[in-house]
């Protein structure tokens, strides 16, 4: 292992890898550190949905930078990424959802992206398997260039793409230590040794609260358990992600013909334990023949656990910190996939003294010193 | 060529490859990159041949590459699992 690096990040989910990608390719020398392997976090077991409603402008803005990037990423990686653009359909249910999607709405095209309101009947044009009376729902949002990739795909396309350029990616590495001197990073302490370093990215996922404990930052990040199952594959039935923010309910069908989805658990424990509970498994089978009946006859195949990073504003942590040298980019609550092509690219911008393509500065963690606005768009 | 994993098409040959190319030092990775062991019998058959060709290349043990397994043991039906006793 090498013993000095200019820039060493924590973690090579989807963030972490993007990150490598985007330093590698602007030269500076980079290492990634990672407990277990690729896509051990919450990058292997996501649903990979690609989201641009969203009801805070910051994240429809890192969404939709991020689609524009997606759609060129296979060739700019050389790597195949399966990338789907069906849509995102978002059930609303009354009137109070109504009005909120409407602001939405306005907001979301103000930004140019080609959002809509539809009626069920249009529901059901656009996804025959859907059921509006099932769903509760009185009308849904539609954006057309919403979509999904294949986490796996995508994460190695960019570790891959990085290693190519020079970044070197240390599995089954774990940091147990950050050494700061005179309010600045210096030396980053593995389970396999040490690496001098200017630069220390914090990108650990739910486990990014303690690594900032390292250097003396308390996070206010909670780590929440989130369950999902997927199917036997089948014909394609449908191309678009639907999903209900009441509900909580989320499903697509996959690139292969597998139904992926998930809800919370009407027994959600709080903690940290992996364990699948039969719970959730019933009462997602439940909701899912409620939204699409002609489901109810297909097999389910596995469920998992994951972990959702959440901040108080289910915004993502972004950017510098009080120490020297320690850069965050964590805090992805439900939603570090979609966003994880532009938020590499601006903490690319950050670290290499480059303009910004966005501000960012609203992001840090100095936000939660005043008064927040919480992103109301989330699910799950 | 030989089939390692019957329900996803996957040959000796591509879990070396995987090995050799891309790194792959766990069950988990494999699963993550070509799909092994996530067909309809759930890795019943290919998973421990699979283990069999990691432990022989990359010198770990079989016990360390064991794999785990994700609920249900046997596919199940939405509509079964998702009954209610008042909607029969
Ligand atoms: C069930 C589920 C469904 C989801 N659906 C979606 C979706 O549809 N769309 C979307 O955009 N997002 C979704 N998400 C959220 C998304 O998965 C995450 O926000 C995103 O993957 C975070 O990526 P990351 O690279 O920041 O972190 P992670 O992928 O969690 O990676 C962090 C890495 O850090 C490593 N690490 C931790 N501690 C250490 C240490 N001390 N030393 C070294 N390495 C360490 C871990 O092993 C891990 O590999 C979902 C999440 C879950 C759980
Ligand atoms: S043989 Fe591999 S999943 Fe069935």
């Amino acid at each position: 292992m090498k013993d000095r690096a200019e820039v060493v990040i924590i973690g090579a989910g989807i963030n972490g890898c993007a990150l490598a990608y985007e330093l590698a390719k602007r030269g500076k020398d980079v290492v990634v550190l990672e407990k277990h392997y690729i896509c051990y976090g919450a990058t292997g077991r996501c649903g990979a949905g690609i989201r641009q409603q969203w009801a805070t402008k910051e994240n429809a803005l890192l969404a939709k930078k991020s689609v524009e990037i997606f759609e060129r990423l296979s060739e700019e990686l050389g790597y195949d990424i399966g990338l789907r653009q069906g849509g995102y359909l978002i059930a609303i249910h009354d009137e109070e959802e109504m009005r909120q999607a409407k602001k939405n709405v306005e907001m979301q095209r103000s930004i140019g992206l080609p959002v809509k309101i539809i009626s069920p009947d249009e529901i059901k044009e656009i996804a025959p398997i859907l059921d509006p009376e099932g769903m509760e729902a009185i009308a849904a949002t539609f954006c057309p260039t919403d979509g999904h990739a294949n986490p796996f795909k995508t994460t190695y396309a960019y570790a891959r793409a990085a290693k190519k350029l020079g970044a070197k990616i240390y599995k089954f590495t774990e940091v147990k230590d950050i050494k700061v001197k005179d309010g600045k990073v210096e030396e980053v302490v593995t389970n396999r040794g040490k690496i001098k370093t200017k630069y220390v990215v914090n990108a650990a996922g739910a486990w990014s609260k303690e690594i900032a404990k390292m250097v003396g930052i308390n996070m206010p990040n909670k780590p929440v358990r989130k369950e999902a199952l997927v199917t036997e594959p089948i014909e394609r039935l449908f191309d678009c992600m639907v999903i209900s923010f009441k509900h909580g309910i989320y499903f697509s069908q996959q690139e292969e013909g597998q139904i992926l989805g998930g809800i919370p658990s009407p027994e959600e424990k709080i903690g940290y334990y992996t364990e699948p509970t039969f719970s959730f498994l019933k009462h997602m089978a439940y909701m899912l023949g409620k939204y699409a009946p002609p489901l109810k006859h297909i097999n389910i195949l596995r469920q998992w656990t994951g972990f959702y990073d959440v901040t108080p504003d289910a915004l993502p942590i972004l950017g510098e910190t009080n120490i020297e040298g320690f850069i965050q980019c964590n805090g992805f609550s439900g939603h570090g996939f979609m966003i994880a092509p532009m938020v590499a690219k601006l903490l690319a911008q950050l670290i290499c003294q480059e303009k910004l393509d966005m501000p960012i500065d609203r992001l840090s963690m100095e936000r939660f010193k005043g008064k927040i606005t919480k992103e109301k768009a989330v699910v799950g | 060529m030989k089939i390692v994993c019957r329900c996803e098409d996957i040959t000796e040959e591509d879990i070396i490859k995987a090995i050799e190319e891309y790194g792959c030092s766990t069950l988990a990775e494999l699963k993550q990159l070509l799909r092994l062991g996530m067909g309809h019998c759930q890795g019943r058959t290919c998973l421990i041949l699979a283990a069999k060709i990691l432990a022989r290349k990359t010198g770990k043990s079989l016990e360390e590459i064991m794999p785990s397994f994700r609920p249900p043991i046997i596919p199940v039906e939405i509509g079964l699992i998702g009954e209610k006793k008042d909607e029969r």
